[in-house]
């Protein structure tokens, strides 16, 4: 009895446990935990693990989205899905922007920073004019960029028209073999205020007594940024890649707005050909067998990514 | 974890979904409860002055039956069909709701939601024209009734045919042809379509195939799901010969259907360009899309999709679509007496007194106030037969599947084969 009461005291936060079960203040930590941990596991159950198990399911029906799901087809949603030139396009769009993003948006996004840290007027305005766009609904922007790149009306082509530059026919988004290069490019104006973001916090991390070092040793300012700055910017680069790796294998928002996964299919990706299959066309076996692709896929790429690239850096805090 | 514990901890989960549940529930009542004298009404009139309409049939339906309510919510069209999408999935259908018939009716008629009316509003069925409530059939029943069906053709701005010295709109395909040359000679961009939306550019094709197929050949693809009478091929060739005119509007891919000024129907309501083939629905849009409500007002013109030579198609069979009134099966049978209250005589009336739509009951037609929707119904009473937009008959798969290849074609993408060949495959992997 003493010697638990010691024990006990020695623990303020469960003070007032039953001094006749020594085990009660353990219950008690374990009531607290369920307790607290319920309520977000039963969110989780409900809005993350449910709704994946009924796409896989899904995934094996052929069902309309109403009445009873049972006409069982087994792994056709999955051959048809792999089998449609559609998709297969989409795949490769969405490979197309991943591997632009890395080709495009790193350089430039690097380059915004180096120049964007330095002391210069108007940096803090600059820096805003950069992020704004990230800031800005997907949907909002998308809109704006409609109507911008409207053919004839638009203010793209009126500035073009001003320079000579005769744009196409259909305009850029209605144009197939301009489309997705539109759409890159407005992906880019939206996205590399975050790249940029990431990258200033990046090199506010390099200590100044190494540019100083450098500089001593008398490196001008470009040595400076390419020998210093930026292999320690290595971490920050490969989480950036990943991050935009991933929305990239995501992008929906933006295509759908812009082109609707137009013209003849031309920007379609995997998260449009889903939606149009399943919530537009009623072929919601089709549409989950396209969804458990693309988690497939955009799974694969992260692990590999992990694996190959992200591996560096975890051994690194080691 | 104990016996006790796990008891307390659903408890505790329990009553955070109690109070969650019952402070999200406030404002989600609208839907069926199985009450016997509430009925539920989604309709998608939510501009005055249809919305204030409504609501007053609504209250004089309720007084003349003491005890029943009628809750009505009032949507912009594409918010009621992807809320009653959602209702469909869930089983929680509103109790009267709207319908467009075709492949999507026979859908929720097969997964038992929608209530057989063919006994249930017999005298009322019986007053509407017989190939205008074919759409609403499934098996010999009637699940829906129709109140207001149109049909589709070309709008056009009367300023502009003038001004480019048209003097009668173009009745043969080449007279059409002739058009657009003239209004491109006069410096006007002839048609707007709305491509990026698909099925404004597919209502080219559904037309194609009205004026080369037979009916009876219509009539049979429907039954057999069977596309390979040479006229849908030839329904493709037509398209080809208006695509090869270069009539549309600049970046006609993207051009959304009717959102906005720069939609196509927005190119029409403001002048920008001389004609749109589009529903019958087309005038109330462009009222939305013009600053002072009144679209193309005085000017707004309309004409039939013009003849095609050698077709097989009835001269005088129109393509359209319209809006029937639907119960849910799980409704209260004041809900069937509800839809033959909206069907009625008076109902009607006022309904074209507001130019709401073309009233299929007989005794409306007289009441409609625009002269363009009164010539409009003279059309589609005149027609030998209305033939539903493709998309609706064969349902969302099939006429998906169909819409994307026309504008693959408009794109340039697909020969009038391919799109044939695209509907057949879809149509096949319903079987």
């Amino acid at each position: 009895m003493t010697s638990t009461g010691a024990a006990v005291a020695a623990t303020p936060a469960a003070a007032p446990a039953d001094p006749d079960d020594p085990g009660s203040s353990r219950w008690r930590q374990r009531l607290e935990i369920a307790l607290f941990v319920t309520p977000a596991l039963a969110l989780m159950a409900t809005f993350v693990v449910w709704p994946v198990f009924s796409a896989v399911r899904m995934s094996f029906y052929r069902w309309k989205g109403f009445g009873p799901m049972d006409d069982f087809v087994g792994l056709r949603n999955y051959e048809r899905v792999l089998t449609d030139d559609v998709f297969k396009d989409a795949v490769l769009h969405n490979l197309t922007i991943v591997g632009l993003s890395v080709a495009v948006q790193l350089p430039l996004g690097l380059l915004l920073a180096v120049l964007l840290n330095r002391r210069i007027r108007g940096r803090g305005l600059l820096r805003t004019i950069v992020f704004v766009p990230y800031v800005l609904a997907e949907v909002i922007a998308g809109v704006v960029w409609f109507q911008l790149l409207q053919p004839r009306s638009g203010l793209v082509e009126e500035i073009l028209t001003t320079v000579s530059i005769t744009p196409p026919d259909q305009g850029f988004l209605g144009t197939p073999g301009l489309a997705l290069w539109t759409v890159f490019v407005v992906l880019t104006w939206k996205y590399l205020g975050l790249a940029v973001l990431l990258f200033l916090a990046g090199l506010q991390g390099v200590p100044d007594e190494l540019y100083e070092a450098a500089q001593l040793d008398g490196a001008g300012w470009w040595q400076v940024q390419v020998r210093v700055a930026l292999p320690l910017l290595g971490p920050t680069i490969r989480t950036w890649a990943f991050l935009s790796m991933i929305g990239s294998l995501q992008l929906f928002d933006m295509v759908w707005i812009l082109t609707g996964g137009g013209p003849a299919n031309a920007t379609t990706t995997m998260a449009t050909y889903l939606v149009s299959q399943g919530t537009q066309r009623g072929n919601y076996g089709i549409a989950g067998a396209a969804s458990v692709v693309l988690f497939v896929v955009a799974f694969a790429m992260a692990l590999l990514y992990q694996v190959l690239v992200l591996r560096r850096d975890t051994a690194e805090q080691r | 974890m104990s016996r006790k514990t796990r008891g307390a901890a659903l408890a505790v989960l329990c009553a955070g979904v109690l109070t969650a549940a019952s402070a999200c529930g406030g404002g989600d009542d609208s839907s069926s409860g199985g009450d016997a004298n509430t009925i539920t009404w989604w309709h998608n009139s939510n501009n005055e002055p249809g919305k204030g309409y409504y609501e007053q049939v609504a209250k004089d339906f309720e007084e003349a039956n003491p005890g029943v309510e009628v809750e009505v919510t009032a949507m912009a069209h594409q918010d009621m069909v992807d809320k009653l999408a959602a209702g469909f999935q869930s089983g929680d259908v509103p109790d009267v709701y709207m319908e467009r018939g075709g492949g999507e009716l026979a859908d929720h008629v097969e997964a038992g939601l929608t209530r057989d009316l063919t006994e249930a509003a017999g005298e009322e069925i019986g007053k509407i024209a017989e190939g205008t409530l074919a759409g609403w059939q499934v098996d010999g029943k009637t699940y829906a009734i129709p109140y207001s069906v149109g049909v589709d053709g070309f709008w056009y701005n009367k300023d502009l045919f003038e001004q480019a010295g048209i003097d009668a709109p173009p009745e043969t395909m080449d007279e059409l042809l002739d058009v657009v040359d003239q209004l491109k000679a006069a410096d006007i961009t002839p048609i707007s379509v709305g491509a990026g939306d698909k099925w404004p550019a597919a209502h080219y094709w559904y037309f194609g195939a009205v004026r080369t197929c037979s009916q009876d050949v219509l009539n049979s693809a429907m039954e057999s799901m069977d596309f390979s009478d040479p006229c849908f091929v030839e329904a493709g060739e037509v398209v080809d010969q208006v695509i090869a005119a270069e009539p549309f509007n600049p970046g006609f891919l993207t051009t959304p259907g009717q959102e906005g000024a720069t939609s196509a129907s927005g190119l029409l309501a403001t002048g920008k360009v001389a004609m749109e083939l589009q529903g019958h629905w087309e005038p109330g849009v462009m009222q939305g899309l013009t600053d002072d409500g009144k679209g193309l007002g005085e000017r707004t013109g309309w004409f039939p999709f013009p003849q095609v030579e050698g077709g097989e198609g009835d001269p005088a069979g129109q393509l359209g679509g319209g809006d029937a009134w639907a119960v849910a099966e799980t409704a209260p049978d004041a809900a069937v007496d509800f839809v033959k209250h909206l069907f009625s005589d008076e109902v009607q009336q006022g309904f074209a007194e507001n130019d709401m739509g073309l009233p299929t009951n007989p005794a409306a037609i007289d009441s409609l106030s625009d002269p363009a929707l009164a010539d409009l119904i003279q059309v589609r009473d005149d027609a030998a037969y209305v033939q539903l937009f493709f998309d609706t008959l064969f349902g969302a798969s099939v006429g998906g599947a169909m819409n994307d290849a026309i504008a693959l074609q408009f794109a340039g993408d697909a020969s009038p084969q391919d799109v044939v060949d695209a509907t057949q495959q879809a149509a096949d992997q319903e079987k």
